[in-house]
């Protein structure tokens, strides 16, 4: 890693140059077309092209510059976020609205630094009760309120 | 005269109740929303866009318009209140209005913030009202070369103009060009990168990219420091201003306002820069200047002013041209997009009520601030009393409803997570996630009217240089990105955002 003197650029770089690769690759099969008659394929890879070059300027700079590394950085914070949000999606239909909204809430809630079991556990409940009454009663969200697992 | 009847028009749409309602309903949520600490007004909207799509087209404009500068008022108050701007265009606002706040002035700030604010609105709807119609004028004749290019100037002028890293951005715009893209090819039917999944096959939603990228990225931004926060609590009092207050303010804001609607104007302009420039420019004239940072009206007066003629004036792109000058506009053509308006120069001569409806719901919008702010402020400290680790779990599912309402999938859901993930990590690399949603949104329309230059010029690229307009807007791009990396204009451009900030 000593090489690397600015790892936000340089991984900022590399991150573009994959996702470049990516959607060439993914567009091979599109048809290019011509100037004249463009087929699927032509935007994205032009956009694709322009992407690498300027993800490998990006990165280059990450080499030849140095910068700090990025700062407080919070893993805890980004799984459990990401995490109750895929609870969400996945339970709402499977489990319902007031189970899904719950474990969403106490899931996400325990990535604060000031995370107490107590106040969640009301605020779950408090939550999946407002969310239901507003939400599939007031509003008439197409959203199960008791989903097929807890055989609704 | 031409404009009084047009605003006339307006008036006939607006004024009806229920149009009324939905504004003064716009402006109430989006105040609400905007006021909780760690949420501005793109990720604000972009949670409560689902609420309007089931609304007709003017309504639902109108809400989201009064939603817009209810949020950046918001913005202020908790600028002002407890020194956390929600978003970059309230920055200097907290600069002294938390100042203010603190020698026991906070109700003189915040009517001199929303005081500042109709006055620049006013302003701002009158100039929209004049301008917006040459400027759809001169629109209408454009082919598609133009708008390619026009396209082209926009998103390097919304990266010119913003802050962070010149080349950055532009990957961000290119990469949110290409997940644009993502759906079946409207030309030749064929579907393109949806690796067979059903959902995929109508692109995504915008509302899940800005929703993920601002709301969940903002949540997992803001655990990362969870510092005491300093909890407002002691009573607003001194609410309005004497004449002495007034006299001192009168300046000020007249300057902001003047700043910020010229700037609002320019593609990637909009609030923030208004702000930036407001203050500096007010610091550098204003007699008062040794009190800068110190709690002077005046710090807080134009700035606000600013941001909210540049938040007014940035609708004249949109409107006329259909280009979204910031992540803002760019949620508002999304709206326009699925309520079936094709945003562009047309709107206004094929839908003048809505045009004109909109223009003028924006002044009342406006007023609607005023009086109902002011009176409200209680209410709105209160919000602030909330702490932050019992909100944000209530604001992610909040966000996790209106995504799945979107179309009832569970997998939208998870795309909004996969967005937030994204989001951060970007965010964590210095890449800004605005220029990335201002190519999303353009990237389907760029494609389509790429294709049809070309098809028109029988694959000749050189229409792009020949047509002296598309010529013309090519070349300031790329005069702005010279101008950009030039060193010494480079230096001044980060002093620009860094100063203060």
């Amino acid at each position: 890693m000593s090489f690397i003197r600015n790892p936000k650029d340089f991984f900022a770089g590399l991150l573009f140059i994959l996702f470049g690769i990516g959607f060439i690759w993914l567009a091979r099969d599109y048809g290019f077309g011509t100037a004249r008659r463009m087929g699927p394929a032509f935007f994205p890879i032009v956009l694709s092209g322009i992407l690498i070059a300027i993800g490998i300027l990006i990165g280059v700079r990450g080499v030849a510059m140095t910068e700090d590394p990025p700062k407080g950085f919070t893993l805890k914070g980004l799984v459990l976020v990401t995490l109750s949000t895929l609870i969400f999606g996945f339970l709402v239909r499977t489990a319902g609205v007031p189970v899904a909204v719950a474990l969403m809430v106490a899931a996400s809630a325990i990535a604060s630094q000031r995370f107490n079991w107590k106040p969640t556990l009301v605020l779950a409940i408090g939550m999946a009760i407002f969310c239901v009454v507003v939400f599939v009663y007031a509003l008439g969200l197409p959203m199960p309120v008791r989903g097929p697992w807890l055989g609704g | 005269m031409e404009l009084l009847s047009n605003l006339y028009i307006g008036l006939e749409v607006a004024l009806t109740p229920i149009n009324l309602l939905y504004c003064l309903g716009g402006v109430f949520v989006g105040t609400l929303i905007g006021v909780l600490p760690g949420l501005g007004p793109t990720a604000t909207i972009a949670m409560l866009l689902p609420v309007t799509f089931g609304l007709p087209p003017v309504s639902a404009l109108i809400m989201l318009a009064g939603i817009y500068y209810g949020a950046q008022y918001g913005g202020s108050t908790t600028a002002i209140l407890i020194n956390l701007p929600g978003e970059s265009s309230s920055v200097v606002t907290a600069l002294d209005g938390y100042q203010m706040a603190r020698q026991g002035k906070a109700g003189l700030a915040l009517s001199t913030a929303a005081l500042g604010s109709f006055f620049a609105g006013t302003v701002a709807t009158f100039l929209l009202a004049l301008f917006a119609p040459p400027l759809a004028e001169v629109a209408l004749k454009f082919g598609p070369a133009e708008y390619f290019s026009l396209m082209v100037m926009g998103l390097v002028a919304s990266v010119v103009l913003a802050h962070g890293s010149l080349p950055k951005a532009i990957a961000m715009i290119l990469l949110g060009l290409l997940l644009g893209l993502v759906g079946t090819d409207v030309t030749s039917g064929t579907p393109r990168f949806t690796f067979d999944i059903p959902e995929l096959a109508d692109g995504i939603n915008f509302v899940i990219v800005a929703m993920g990228m601002f709301g969940l990225g903002e949540i997992i931004r803001n655990l990362e420091n969870e510092e005491t926060r300093d909890v407002f609590s002691r009573k607003i009092t001194g609410l309005w201003p004497t004449l002495k207050d007034l006299k001192q303010i009168v300046a000020p804001v007249l300057r902001g306002t003047a700043l910020g609607s010229a700037l609002g104007i320019l593609p990637g302009g909009g609030a923030m820069l208004a702000s930036f420039a407001a203050y500096s420019l007010e610091k550098k004239v204003s007699k008062n200047s040794k009190n800068f940072g110190k709690g002077a009206i005046e710090g807080v007066a134009a700035p606000e002013s600013a941001n909210n003629a540049g938040a007014q004036t940035s609708f004249i792109p949109m409107l006329t041209l259909g280009i979204p000058s910031n992540p803002v506009m760019a949620l508002m053509i999304g709206a326009m997009i699925i309520q079936g308006i094709q945003p562009g120069p047309q709107v206004m001569t094929e839908q003048p009520t809505l045009f004109w409806g909109i223009i003028v719901s924006m002044w009342i919008g406006n007023f609607f601030l005023v009086v109902l702010n002011l009176p409200m402020i209680g209410l709105w400290v209160r919000m602030l009393t909330v702490p932050y680790h019992l909100l944000y779990p209530a604001i992610l599912v909040f966000c996790a409803i209106g995504v799945f309402s979107l179309n009832n999938s569970g997998f939208d859901v998870y795309m909004m997570a996969l967005f937030g993930l994204l989001g951060y990590v970007l965010s964590k690399l210095d890449c800004e996630p605005a220029p990335l949603l201002l190519g999303f949104i353009l990237g389907p329309m760029m494609e389509e009217y790429l294709r049809r230059a070309m098809v028109l010029s029988r694959g000749d690229p050189m229409v792009f240089i020949e047509r002296p307009i598309s010529a013309t807007m090519l070349a300031m791009a790329v005069i702005g990105l010279v101008v950009v990396l030039l060193p010494s204009i480079r230096k001044k451009r980060e002093e620009a955002f860094t100063e203060e900030g």
